[in-house]
């Protein structure tokens, strides 16, 4: 019946020949699917609402991300794990300077003036005097500086375990969070853990000598278990806290936790 | 419609429209999500080695994802979920599916050799895509192995304290970071010839998005 029709419809055209046309004009059914699977594939990029355009959506699902990976790291982070020490020729001499600010611009501090304020979750928040700091009982460790960029260098770091002066104070370590501030505007926040973590040190020289400025002094907070961000120089105060206080580069998108 | 079939039929040798599955689902499916993750890790990458170069050059911003080095840190660090995820299910569904025997193996010198002779004389036949060539046997092992030492690495610099012993082994963080790099750019050489590879031979494209 079909063929009937189609010799009424197109008369005196060779069916074989039109046939033969058609498909040719027609794309073969496989490159049809192809072309159906590349279109379901774009609208899937579109239903799940993941445009990378969208720099505000995008900034959102990466700082969620960003806290996840704070906790898996919080997890990964076991106290007892010590960082890799080194020997004294592996030390860099110079140690290299690093800050947001240039090397001349770093804070001068004059160390008969300067005090180390105390404050938040501890018993005695009577303020430190550098002199009284440096009574205290002096460890010494020679370990690797990891900078976020990506270089590092091994420094030798004398000074006091934090988690002894925490004791010392009477702070509550079940707290949270030791933050710090810092002469030069700068600030940090230390998980716990970390502040009690055996190599977290208040560190008042390098290589034996008393800080130099570059480096931060009259103190810095040595942290061989996480990144050089989290540890901070020409530091002028620990608060104990169960707020998160943040710092100056965990609020631009620095990864909070960095540990190493 | 079946009789037109029919006619066209005997003007041309038939062609069979249900052929068998080169590709499955879930090669296909694992194997775009890795190729999304992989343009997110290397483009991130870059934009954290443009902070501390290893070598006397930068890779332009314009390849770069994140715009800054806490941008690039943020998608390369979610990258990696991505990527890790999709690889183990990869390679377990690879091993256990039998896949990987069944494709890569086995792989010879004389076989690659003589493969790779035939390909630049333009002598490899890409009829059958189901069996691969020594050729590519060799390169997708190959990247495989690549892939793990990749993570490894990576994994040796993002946790050099806690993963110490593994650190050790790439010869410390410094040599990691180098073992990482290395290692980036190997994929970037497998990606330029696998793309132009693909794009030669479009029916293996084709085969990678609807299975056939």
């Amino acid at each position: 019946m079909l063929k009937k029709m189609r010799s009424l419809i197109i008369p005196g055209v060779d069916k074989q020949l039109l046939v033969k046309d058609a498909t040719k004009l027609m794309p073969d059914l496989s490159r049809r699917r192809f072309i159906a699977s590349g279109a379901s594939f774009g609208a899937l990029t579109l239903l799940t609402g993941c445009n990378v355009s969208d720099s505000l959506s995008a900034d959102n699902l990466l700082t969620h991300i960003s806290k996840f990976n704070d906790m898996v790291q919080a997890k990964i982070f076991n106290p007892n794990v010590l960082a890799p020490t080194y020997s004294e020729k592996d030390v860099r001499r110079p140690f290299p300077f690093n800050g947001f600010y240039s090397e001349d611009e770093a804070p001068q501090i004059d160390g008969n003036d300067w005090k180390l304020e105390v404050s938040g979750l501890v018993d005695n928040t009577k303020s430190w005097t550098l002199a009284e700091l440096h009574k205290l009982p002096e460890v010494s460790q020679i370990t690797r500086h990891i900078c976020v960029e990506g270089w590092s260098a091994i420094g030798s770091w004398q000074g006091t375990p934090l988690r002894d002066f925490l004791k010392l104070i009477g702070a509550d370590t079940n707290a949270k969070w030791v933050y710090f501030r810092c002469a030069e505007d700068y600030s940090s926040s230390l998980d716990m853990p970390t502040a009690l973590h055996a190599q977290t040190q208040m560190t008042f020289k390098f290589d034996n000598q008393i800080l130099p400025q570059s480096l931060g002094f009259p103190m810095k907070i040595r942290v061989p278990t996480k990144l050089g961000f989290k540890n901070p120089k020409y530091v002028t105060s620990l608060e104990v806290t169960n707020d998160y206080k943040g710092g100056y580069w965990e609020d631009q998108g620095y990864n909070d936790f960095s540990g190493s | 419609m079946s009789s037109i079939i029919a006619d066209a039929d005997r003007t041309a040798p038939p062609k069979r429209i249900t052929s068998k599955v080169i590709q499955p689902a879930w090669v296909r499916v694992l194997h775009w999500i890795n190729a999304i993750a992989m343009v997110i890790m290397i483009m991130s990458g870059w934009q954290i080695y443009n902070a501390s170069p290893l070598f006397g050059f930068v890779f332009p911003p314009s390849v770069t994802l994140g715009g800054w080095l806490g941008g690039g840190i943020m998608w390369h660090l979610a990258g990696m979920w991505l990527l890790v995820i999709n690889g183990l299910l990869y390679v377990t569904l690879g091993i256990v599916t039998g896949r990987f025997r069944r494709k890569l193996l086995p792989i010879s010198a004389s076989g690659v050799i003589g493969d790779t002779k035939a390909a630049l004389t333009g002598k490899l036949s890409h009829a059958d895509l189901s069996t691969y060539n020594q050729v590519q046997k060799l390169l997708y092992a190959g990247i495989l192995i690549v892939g793990v030492l990749i993570v490894l690495s990576g994994l040796a610099i993002w946790k050099p304290v806690q993963f110490q012993y593994l650190t050790a082994i790439f010869g410390g963080y410094d040599a990691a970071r180098y073992v990482h790099f290395v290692m980036m750019a190997s994929i970037v050489g497998f990606l330029v010839i696998h793309v132009a590879l693909a794009l030669i031979v479009p029916k293996s494209l084709r085969a990678m998005i609807i299975g056939r």
